[in-house]
Formats: C-alpha cells, structure tokens, sequence
C-alpha cells in the first residue's frame, strides 16, 4: 500500500497525437480515484502508463517513494484488472491465482495460504480446480479480482472491469469491489466510462476529457458544483440542462422570462445556464413561473422524467410518479440552485459567497410579442 | 492454400463445434473470419429434400473415393499377387511380398533413415518456424513487409523450391558448398552418404518454414493482447512467459503443425529426394515413399511396392492414432 503520485504525465503517439495532455493526480495512501470520461478521453492510456503497458512520454509516475516510469510492469508492485478478464484459459483457478506468486519465488506454504484466503473472500473456493472456460462471466470477474488481490501489491488498477458483465451483476459486483477495497485499503485506481459506477465507487473522480482532467473531487462535489458544461452533463442522469441565457443588470434572462438574481450575478452577457431536473419544481399556484411544453414523458418508476421546451430550448424535468400530467406544466427554480458556465470556454462562473439562502424564484412572465 | 483450408476443419472435428473459441488463427490471417464464427456454424440448416446434402457432397466423396479408396483397395490386392515384369498376369503369392520385404536388410536400412530425417525435418521446421513467428510477431513497424518475405518461399512450386534448394549444395556454384568449404568439410551431394542426407534435410526444412511460420504466426496473433499484458504484470522474465503462457496456447496449433509436419516429412519430401538421387539412388539415402516408386516404376516389381505401400499406409495410421491419443490430450483448447 502507497500513496502515488502522477505528475505532469503525456502520452504522445507517433504523429504527435497527444492522447493524454499533462495530467497530475495525488492519490493517498488508500484511496479509490475512479478516472471516468467518455471513449478516447486518454483514461485508460493514462492507466495503462501506470502499469507500465505503454511508456510515459512526459512527466513522472510515482508509487509510494519510487518513481517507475523505468521500471518493468512486473516490478511495479501492482496488479491489474482487465475488462474481458484476461485469465490464463490453460491454467485452473488455483494457477491463475499463484501464477504471479509462483514467478516471484513465494514459498508454496504462503502461495496456497493466500489463494486460499482470496478464494474465501470472493467465494470462488468451489471453482479452484476449474478452468476459466468453465465459470460464468461473474465468476470470471471474481478470479481476476483474486488474482490481483493475492499478490497484496501497492495499488490496484482496474480497466473497466464491469463492463463486460449484464446490468444487474454489475451492480453487484460494484458493491462487492469497494466493500473489498475498503477492506484491504489498496490504493486503487480505476477507469470507467459509467458516470454511476464512477459515482457509486470512488473517494474521489477524475473526469477526463480529451486528454485533459476537468475536474477532480468528491462524487457530490463534482455533482453539485461542476467545473465545466462537459462535466454537468457528463455526471450525473439525467445530465444536467444547459440552456443559453444572458445576465443584464442583475437579472437573469431566458427567453422571455427574466430572474431576478439578487444583485449577485458573476458576469454580464450570454451565459450557459445549468439547471438539474431534480432542482425545477411544479410551481404552486399563484407562484411566478416558466411555461414548460412537454414533449414526452420517460416512466422510470421510482420518477418520471419529463422532456420538453422552455423558451424553445429542451429541457428535462425530474417528478415524483404521483404528480399529475396534463398539457403544458408551470415550472420553476430556486435560484441558488442555478449553475452558470461561460459561453466561450464552458468553465463554471462563480457567484460569490453571499448569495442568499433559498431565495424564491423571481420568474416573471413578460408579455409576449405576438 | 487449399490444403490448409481443407486440413482445418477435419483438425478441429476433434473437439465439435461447441468450441467455437478455439484458434487456427490462419482464417484471421486469410479471410477474416472471427471466433464467433463456430456459434454460427453450430446452428442446424434444413435441407427441403433429405438427399440434397448428399448431392452437394456427391463430388467430393467421389473425389475421395477414385483417388484414395479404389487405388488403396488395388495397392492391398495386388501386394498379394507377383506381377508379370511386362503385363502378362499375375500369380498369387499370399503374404510373400510382405515377408520378403520385412526380412530385407536394406529395407530396414531404409525405414531407419526415414525414422530419422522424418524426426529431424519435424523438429527443425517446426522450431525454425516456431522462431521466426515469434520474432515477426515481435516487430510492429513494417510487419508485413517481414510477413510477406518469410512466406513467400511457400508460394514456390515444390519442384522448383527443391531445385532452388538443390542449387544452394550445388557442386560449383552452391553457397552452402562454399561455406563449407570454409571450415574444411569438403560436401559432395550424391557421392557421400553423411551429405546427401544432410542436404536433404536441410532443402526439406527450409521447404518447410514458412508453411509453418504461417500458422506460427496467425496462432501468436489470435492469443488475446490482455493474456499477454496480464503476463508481463504477474511474470519479469520473458522467456518464462512464453514457456508458461504463450506456448501453452499456441499448443494446438502446434499440434496441428506437428501431424502435417511428419506427413509432410515421409511423403512430401519425395520431390526433394528425387531432384537429389535423379532415379539412381545407388549408395544414397532414400525414405520409404521413394523406395516405393524406385521398386515399383523402376524396379517394376509391383507387388512389393503395393506390399510396401500397405506397410507405409499403416504405419501412418498408427502414428496419426497416436498422436490423437496421447498428445491431443495435453493441448488445451481455449
């Protein structure tokens, strides 16, 4: 176990395709980083130079006080889990588990002790003497989480692990890998392009996006304050509703309405304004509010969400099963509950500290110019 | 290569066709077709009439059986008969051919270098091969150019690669005969024993090579780049991963190789043999195939070539059960 540091690191391809563009990352000792962004976003080449799969064209990777971007894959004490598993298909659980053991000359007596306490804690005790042509998909994804586990290495790597496996494992194979992670407090670093598994498992996400990290921080921080629009509408389901308005004198506009935002607003101009389905209300009556055109509605169960226009820009909105649907809807939103991005470079725009607490929503239906 | 095509799916009859995942890589290399692909061949076509399947297998069985059946049937009947020199009958002799053939002493001579160059040739095409596809396989930039100068031999007719071969132990102007010449051995292709056999091994294996460095090579193509990067993670030593990771799975390849290898080596080889000895094998080593054709065409003793060739017939069927028995076992199928 150890905390790691990567610093400054790029991969360049031939052709000077930057693929990862100066990325640093501190992870402590024991803590679950999830590296989330959408294909191609340099995640999993990021990853692949920590364990030494591709080389590191700038900058530096260190685990614990040892700096390795030298060093082979084999002796950069870590394992790592593939996303189709990668098990050795001519060697039985039990091989597959000791193999990496066995070429670093561990003594038997210890080798059978851990296969045997990884094989317990994942509950593949029954399989040990099976091929990996005879398990399940599920079980599959159980040996190679054992077969990084025996090896008690300083950090885990994880290369979309779950992907392979149907929904509802994948659910439970989630809770199962951060039970286990916090349980042997390996520091771990784990990719993904699922924003809910990067939400559901991390201390702390690191979204990505082309190249670049956009954001680092804590799954609800992330969630509630994103750094940019590409992080608001890559987090969180439904993505967060970015619509364009513009801020004139102290008020917001959109479309028509105008929002008072109490003498606080961060520019003047166009802005991005990000709203999340859950934060638009149905307004009471006699409440100021935004005439909401819906164009169709997604039954999830537990809510409903609605799609539709403001203003002409889509929207979706997020409502309790119970609410009744008919036509049109009034809709509106705590202020504080606003985000604004700007237009140009997408980067969130901060509004100041003082900004008062659950102030009600000043929508003002103006007259329309028809 | 229709020989590879048509040897790959009697191959994989062993293991059926749940095996969809198993790779001859070499369909990869030639035409594309992916693992999925036994799942779909595993699926039952109907046939509206019950006998359109046997019209569609009609010119193959036919095929088979005028040029494998009815001239095996006439080899086994006429090893029995001592044919008339010039065509004028035969007599029936019983077992003779077989007895006499058995009790000769250079017959014996004969099978014992056949045992041997088969083994050598075997061993050496298939290492040589084995080598050379792990290092293309290595090499990333400009790997068809390495790819398509290996195989290129294998595009050769046989009778011209043997006499390319030939012209490498030529007397005056062979660059293997200079190089050694170098180092003092004097060779003399078709006057020295040692020597002849010697060429013939070699022309033999480098016949051999690429043939086997294509399947080599599709095999190390179709193992999963993850097995490997998992391999490097858990294993330092690259020599040890490949005995413990890649060889395991190139088995059946290899496997395959293996049986086409000693057949290639007992009767393909005839060609090379006979480019050598030109007819006249005098003091010259000969395989069984070509002591078969040499008594039979020039000796014109048919019976007891047709006993020979029985004799050969059986002695590869034993081998091919062999194989099958004791050495399918221990390849692992992915």
């Amino acid at each position: 176990m150890a905390a790691t540091t990567i610093a400054e690191v790029s991969k360049i391809y031939h052709g000077n395709v930057e693929a990862v563009k100066s990325v640093s990352i501190d992870i402590e000792d024991g803590e679950f980083i999830v590296l989330v962004g959408p294909s191609g976003c340099g995640k999993s080449t990021l990853l692949r130079m920590v364990a030494g799969l591709e080389t590191i064209s700038k900058g530096t990777v260190t685990i614990g006080s040892r700096v390795i971007n030298e060093v082979d894959p084999a002796e950069r004490d870590i394992a790592m889990v593939f996303q189709n598993y990668a098990l050795y298909p001519h060697m039985t659980v039990y091989e597959n588990l000791a193999y990496g053991l066995k070429n670093r000359k561990t003594p038997k007596a210890e080798i059978d002790a851990r296969v045997a306490e990884a094989a317990r804690m994942l509950e593949i005790e029954p399989y040990l003497q099976r091929k990996p042509r005879a398990l399940s998909g599920g079980q599959r994804q159980r040996v190679a989480m054992g077969r990084a586990i025996v090896r008690k290495p300083a950090a885990f790597l994880f290369d979309e692990p779950l992907s392979n496996l149907d929904a509802k494992l994948r659910v439970s194979m989630r809770g199962e890998i951060k039970r286990l992670q916090k349980r042997l407090g390996t520091t771990s670093l784990y990719v993904t392009h699922d924003q809910l598994e990067a939400m559901t498992l991390a201390d702390r996400l690191v979204v990505l996006n082309g190249g670049r990290i956009e954001q680092i921080g804590r799954p609800l921080d992330v969630y509630h304050r994103p750094a940019s629009t590409f992080v608001a509408s890559f987090i969180g389901s439904p993505a967060m509703n970015l619509v364009k308005g513009e801020i004139e004198g102290g008020n917001l506009q959109i479309g028509l309405y105008r929002i008072e935002l109490g003498g606080r607003a961060p520019v003047k101009g166009p802005v991005t304004v990000g709203l999340r389905a859950e934060d638009l209300k149905l307004a009471g009556v006699g409440e100021d509010a935004m005439l909401f055109q819906v164009d169709y509605v997604e039954e999830l169960g537990a809510q409903r969400l609605v799609h539709g226009t403001i203003e002409g820009q889509a929207l979706t909105i997020a409502l309790s099963p119970e609410t009744p649907l008919s036509g049109d809807l009034a809709v509106t939103i705590a202020v504080d509950r606003l985000h604004f991005f700007s237009t140009e470079t997408g980067k969130r725009l901060e509004r100041g500290t003082s900004f008062g607490n659950d102030a009600p929503v000043e929508a003002l239906r103006l007259e329309t110019a028809s | 290569m229709s020989t590879v095509t048509d040897l790959l799916p009697a191959a994989r009859g062993g293991t059926g066709t749940k095996t969809g995942g198993r790779r001859f890589g070499a369909f990869r290399l030639f035409g594309g077709q992916s693992n999925s692909g036994g799942e779909s061949a595993a699926k039952r076509v109907q046939f509206a009439s019950p006998f359109l399947p046997y019209l569609f297998l009609a010119p193959q069985l036919a095929i088979i059986f005028i040029f494998f059946y009815w001239p095996s049937v006439q080899a086994i009947q006429s090893s029995f008969y001592l044919e008339d020199p010039f065509g004028f009958g035969s007599t029936f002799v019983g077992m003779t051919n077989y007895t006499d053939v058995l009790k000769s002493g250079e017959y014996l001579g004969i099978a014992r270098f056949t045992a041997v160059f088969t083994a050598l040739v075997t061993f050496f095409a298939l290492s040589i091969g084995l080598l050379l596809a792990v290092k293309a396989d290595g090499v990333i930039r400009g790997n068809a150019a390495y790819k398509t100068l290996l195989i290129w031999v294998y595009a050769i007719a046989p009778p011209v690669a043997g006499l390319i071969g030939m012209m490498f132990f030529d007397q005056h102007i062979g660059p293997i005969v200079e190089l050694a010449r170098w180092f003092g051995w004097d060779i003399k292709v078709g006057l020295n024993y040692f020597d002849t056999a010697f060429s013939m091994v070699v022309v033999s294996v480098w016949k051999q090579i690429p043939y086997n460095f294509i399947f080599f090579l599709s095999g190390l193509q179709g193992i999963p780049v993850s097995v490997r990067e998992a391999a490097a993670i858990d294993c330092r030593s690259g020599f040890r991963r490949f005995w413990t990771v890649i060889l395991p799975l190139l088995a059946p390849t290899a496997f395959f190789l293996l049986i086409i290898n000693v057949t290639y080596a007992l009767f393909d080889t005839f060609g090379v043999i006979d480019v050598m000895v030109k007819d006249k094998a005098a003091n010259n080593p000969i395989t069984l195939v070509y002591k078969v054709y040499m008594d039979g065409f020039r000796g014109n003793d048919l019976g007891g070539s047709s006993a020979q060739s029985v004799i050969l017939m059986l002695i590869v069927f034993v081998l091919t059960i062999f194989q099958f028995r004791f050495i399918e076992r221990r390849v692992h199928y992915n």
